[in-house]
């Protein structure tokens, strides 16, 4: 145990698997970093060094202000709702009410969809006319919304989706820190005259917050990360309404072909992200309790 | 009294949260199963039919898509095994300099994940000529932070005197590797498993850029490319085929749900 590594088995155990970590996470990060300051290539000139041209171009860009106003309402929209949900989830299914299991299956099963299938039946869910939205708004006497095609709806159809897909997940989680709860610390707070609400928020909410960071630190990785839904649904429509910055990277890369602008756009992505977890891991850790 | 009314009202948001959560998934398998004419019009005695899915299968290369999305997840999923256990292993057992330094670069991946890194990602697989290639699709994901930070974490635990008395008689390090460490992880294999399958299998936007030609495709582009081929796609074969191709995800859940829930768990404690 706690032996020195020789250099044979260095080589074997690190150098050679992490050499694919390197190749497809550091390597890119770093190369998009150099990349940004050149110019696109086209078929007519290579592409030269411009400094810091394209990070100008970022500030100038209109596009990738409405984007970045897209991608905070929807982490804000759907991180802080996804959890709510999933904390109500975790105490139904974690609840002595009758057919706990087929709750669970109901709440799970988004989760095990892939994105694009979950896409696929929100697409028809929503369609005007034949989906079941519009279904049920015309039984009620209501007017035909096109959720998918206004600039008002289209953001938060999509995030809409994204708490469908992942509040499932997140209740899983906060299903096991529940059973981890102590008995004795719940009965402990009933004897000195606490409700069942009191008893959550003062017992069980406190213990949960570890679970919190983590919830919501992937939470946050998968908003920026996961945009099949995007892709599938509305392609950023109408009039970029619903493009996050994922989304545009993979529009301005493989759309428009411009790569050094896309390497400028991962460079944001992944300043951005950094920024936001250091920043959460020093807001939430500091009010955490661990046990 | 107060109690048993507390209890009426619980269920009864229960009953409808769960009932909401599961409406938009039951309509499209309502829809799978029966003619295309009921799809816009609901009704309950609607004739039930298999059509659909015989027609989506026909209608686009599906059983290529499976094959392919088979060969791409095992290929992951052998790869993360033995690669994520090497490197788990080098920094539980073997004291080195930066060992800390060198594990924060690992976990660098958390956070920056693949995804993220498409941009560059696709040029070093152009650059390589992999691009529209099963093994281009693999090749970001053949070592995993998440993996080697789940078996560290497992690694760890092992009682130092197992290691101890394998190595007084005579093991070597592959030897207390494979009959000590292998063998007690084996939970956080399987459900570490059950994972990387239903992540890749779910996967969509890397595949999508990497391949061209349906004779790569995995399910998950080749639905997507069927649902949006033509617009004129009748919503009842769209919804056979979503549920076809996540049909062998939602069995294997099915069948493993205790693990798979176990796994999550597990993941999210530590």
């Amino acid at each position: 145990m706690n032996k020195r590594l020789s250099l044979g088995m260095a080589f074997v155990l690190l150098v050679l698997p992490s050499s694919l970590l390197v190749a497809f996470t550091h390597y890119p990060a770093v190369r998009a970093l150099a990349n940004s300051l050149w110019n696109n290539a086209t078929s007519r000139r290579p592409s030269r060094f411009v400094g810091l041209d394209n990070y100008a171009a970022l500030l100038e860009d209109e596009k990738l202000l409405q984007v970045l106003i897209n991608s905070g309402l929807y982490a804000l929209g759907t991180i802080p709702l996804a959890i709510v949900l999933a904390i109500g989830m975790a105490l139904l299914v974690n609840s002595r009410l009758p057919a706990t299991s087929l709750m669970r299956l109901s709440f799970f099963m988004p989760t095990m969809l892939p994105m694009v299938a979950v896409a696929n039946i929100w697409l028809f869910f929503y369609a005007p006319g034949i989906g079941l939205a519009s279904q049920i708004l015309s039984s009620m006497g209501l007017p035909s919304v096109n959720f998918l095609g206004s600039t008002e709806t289209s953001l938060v159809s999509m995030m809409v989706v994204a708490v469908w897909k992942e509040a499932g997940l997140f209740m899983i989680f906060y299903l096991a820190a529940l059973q981890t709860v102590p008995v004795h610390l719940k009965e402990a707070a009933r004897l000195e005259g606490a409700g069942s609400v009191r008893v959550f928020l003062d017992v069980v909410l406190p213990l949960l917050r570890p679970t919190t960071i983590f919830v919501a630190v992937n939470a946050l990785i998968n908003a920026f990360r996961l945009v099949d839904h995007i892709i599938v649904m509305t392609r950023g429509g109408p009039n970029n309404s619903s493009a996050l910055l994922l989304y545009y990277i993979y529009e301005v890369t493989f759309g428009h072909r411009d790569f050094a602008y896309g390497a400028t756009l991962t460079v944001l992505m992944v300043v951005i992200l950094g920024a936001l977890a250091a920043f959460q891991y020093r807001v939430l850790d500091r009010r955490t309790h661990y046990q | 009294m107060s109690q048993g009314l507390n209890r009426i009202a619980l269920g009864t948001l229960a009953f409808v949260l769960a009932g909401v959560w599961g409406l938009p998934f039951l309509y499209s398998v309502w829809t799978a199963f029966h003619p295309e004419k009921y799809s816009a019009t609901f009704q309950w005695d609607a004739p039930i039919t298999l059509m659909n899915f015989v027609e989506a299968w026909q209608a686009a290369p599906f059983g290529v898509y499976f094959v392919n999305t088979i060969i791409l997840i095992v290929t992951i999923l052998v790869a993360n095994l033995v690669l994520c256990t090497l490197v788990a292993y080098a920094f539980v057992r073997y004291r080195f300099r930066w060992a800390g330094f060198l594990f924060g670069l690992v976990m660098v991946q958390l956070l920056i994940s693949p995804e993220i890194l498409i941009v560059e990602n696709y040029l070093t697989l152009s650059r390589a000529g992999l691009t529209d290639t099963i093994l281009g699709i693999a090749l970001p994901y053949l070592t995993s932070a998440f993996g080697i930070f789940l078996l560290r974490q497992t690694f760890k635990v092992v009682p130092r005197s197992l290691d101890e008395a394998a190595q007084i008689e005579g093991a070597g390090a592959w030897r207390v590797l494979w009959t000590v460490y292998v063998p007690l992880a084996r939970p956080v294999y399987l459900a570490y498993g059950l994972v990387s399958i239903s992540f890749h299998w779910n996967n969509f936007l890397w595949p999508l850029i990497v391949t061209n030609s349906p004779e790569v495709r995995p399910v998950t582009v080749g639905l997507s490319v069927f649902a949006t081929v033509e617009s004129g796609v009748e919503w009842s074969l769209v919804n056979a085929a979503t549920l076809m191709t996540t049909a062998p995800l939602i069995v294997t859940f099915l069948v493993f749900q205790r693990q798979f829930v176990a796994n999550f768990m597990r993941a999210g404690i530590k």
